[in-house]
């Protein structure tokens, strides 16, 4: 696309948009490191997530900021208009998918004593292992404009959503097993939550990278994977 | 005026106010308009947009057939309202330009009393009977303008005494006074502040719910918020033609997008 007449509309276009990818790159690496620390049980490294949250929400705060300013200053129509929102709308989701990475960091330091992560945690590192190739691959679409991918995400949110459900009914298995286990499980299982919810994030930023590029917002309700039962009428 | 908008019987759809087909127009060698297919809805505010020279204005001018005044000009194809073909001889311009009336960039008041300004087109169609008539005519026009309440005390002081945005509402009132159908406005606001411009935009979301309106403007943002369909004009072309809020979201064409978001060098 041409540059704008007014160069500097052009540079609060690239910057809010550079913005948004700073704060995929470090939603992405705080959920890395969260998982690590919950499979190594590493405290430290768990407070190093936490700490970085800080960093993700005053990302969104600017994004949110620079996109009223420019909203304010520029009226951005058609393109222009379709990239303000979508940066809004991913900051966002970046945002709780920091969030949620902080939330498994908590859960590691709130963890007494050590478990058999081999055991235990082998289907959430899994499982995390997706939904961070899923991440991955939505800020690769975003940066590059790239609808083809984005639709690709929002399919394969389905996968994430049936490893939760395997988890969920295995972590249930080893609580039924040994009452002892069940505060590991249960934190466990709610780690999974968390990264199942990154994986929603994720098919989120797909359709506001669809939009963005063809101005088409993506309709059609993807049903939902969720077999636990337990989220039945529970608003997501 | 007020009639049922006219229905295509077969076809059960909404017939346009204004079709024009394969219109070409010539200045002298200049091709100025080329081969332009526009349907324009009835009681409708459809916007014409495009950088200045795409022929936009001229286009609008011949709408009411404001180009026959000027000699080098020539129009081509085929421009219907209701049907009826405004470009055949049998067709009286001065009576077509009352059915369309017209509102230009800069007021242009005749040096006259408010009131005679108003009472000047229906006393010269014959429109009113009596002195009753007329008085009639001139304060409806002027509320249906907005601008009633503030000259209705000084109807005989000079139109050309009155604020810019003020002599632009008594333009358009002097083109309601008429009954018009059509309302041409060629940049009505180009020279007006910001509150007498929003006064005007008002005015002319009231008058759509009467009138069929096509207005030429330079401000995207103006286009976006009075009309509901807009057309974009590139040297000379239409090069789209569709609901606003389609424009200004999700344009179909490259040359509209670079030019509503302000990339054309």
């Amino acid at each position: 696309m041409p540059n704008h007449t007014v160069t500097s509309f052009d540079d609060e276009l690239k910057s809010v948009a550079g913005r948004v990818s700073e704060m995929g790159g470090l939603s992405e690496v705080m959920l890395t490191e969260a998982i690590s620390s919950l499979i190594r049980m590493d405290k430290d490294l768990a407070r190093r997530v936490i700490a970085q949250d800080k960093r993700v929400d005053a990302l969104q705060f600017e994004v949110e900021e620079q996109a009223i300013l420019i909203i304010a200053r520029r009226q951005p129509v058609a393109q222009d208009l379709r990239d303000v929102i979508a940066a809004m709308r991913i900051s966002n989701d970046l945002e709780r998918v920091g969030d949620l990475a902080k939330n498994i960091a908590k859960r590691v330091i709130a963890i007494e004593g050590s478990f058999d992560s081999k055991k235990f945690a082998l289907g959430v590192e899994h499982m995390s292992e997706l939904a961070q190739e899923q991440l991955k691959a939505v800020l690769d679409a975003y940066a590059n404009r790239d609808t083809a991918s984005a639709a690709n995400v929002r399919e394969r949110d389905d996968e994430v959503d049936a490893l939760y459900t395997s988890i969920f009914r295995e972590l249930l298995t080893y609580m039924m097993e040994d009452p002892r286990q069940i505060s590991i499980c249960a934190h466990l299982l709610f780690c999974a939550k968390n990264i199942e919810r990154i994986g929603d994030h994720a098919t989120n930023i797909a359709e506001n990278v669809i939009y963005m590029s063809t101005g088409v917002q993506p309709a059609d309700e993807r049903h939902k994977l969720d077999e636990t039962g337990v989220e039945t009428g529970v608003a997501r | 005026m007020n009639e049922m908008p006219v229905v295509d019987a077969e076809a059960g759809t909404l017939l346009p106010k204004i079709s024009a087909k394969k219109v070409q127009v010539f200045y002298g060698e200049t091709h100025a308009i080329k081969d332009v297919d526009l349907n324009i809805a009835d009681r409708t505010v459809t916007a014409f947009i495009g950088p200045s020279g795409c022929g936009k204005s001229t286009f609008l001018r011949c709408l009411n057939r404001m180009n026959d005044t000027i000699d080098i000009c020539r129009v081509e194809g085929d421009i219907r309202i209701d049907g009826e073909d405004i470009y055949d001889p049998k067709v009286d311009p001065v009576q077509l330009r009352a059915k369309v009336g017209m509102v230009f960039q800069k007021p242009n008041p005749f040096p006259k009393s408010i009131y005679d300004n108003i009472a000047y087109g229906p006393r010269i169609h014959g429109l009113s009977r009596s002195k009753a008539d007329l008085d009639e005519i001139v304060a409806n026009s002027l509320q249906k303008a907005g601008l009633y309440e503030e000259v209705k005390d000084r109807l005989d002081e000079p139109g050309t005494g009155l604020s810019g945005g003020q002599q632009q509402r008594l333009c358009i009132a002097r083109a309601i006074a008429v009954s018009p159908e059509v309302i041409l406005m060629d940049e009505p606001c180009s020279a007006l502040d910001p509150i007498a411009t929003a006064k005007i935009e008002e005015l002319i979301d009231e008058l759509r719910e009467n009138y069929t309106i096509v207005i030429v403007t330079h401000s995207m943002q103006q286009a976006a918020r009075v009309s509901q369909r807009t057309a974009f004009f590139h040297l000379g072309n239409l090069v789209e033609e569709g609901e606003t809020k389609e424009i200004f979201t999700n344009p179909t064409d490259r040359r509209t997008q670079d030019y509503i978001t302000g990339r054309f060098g």
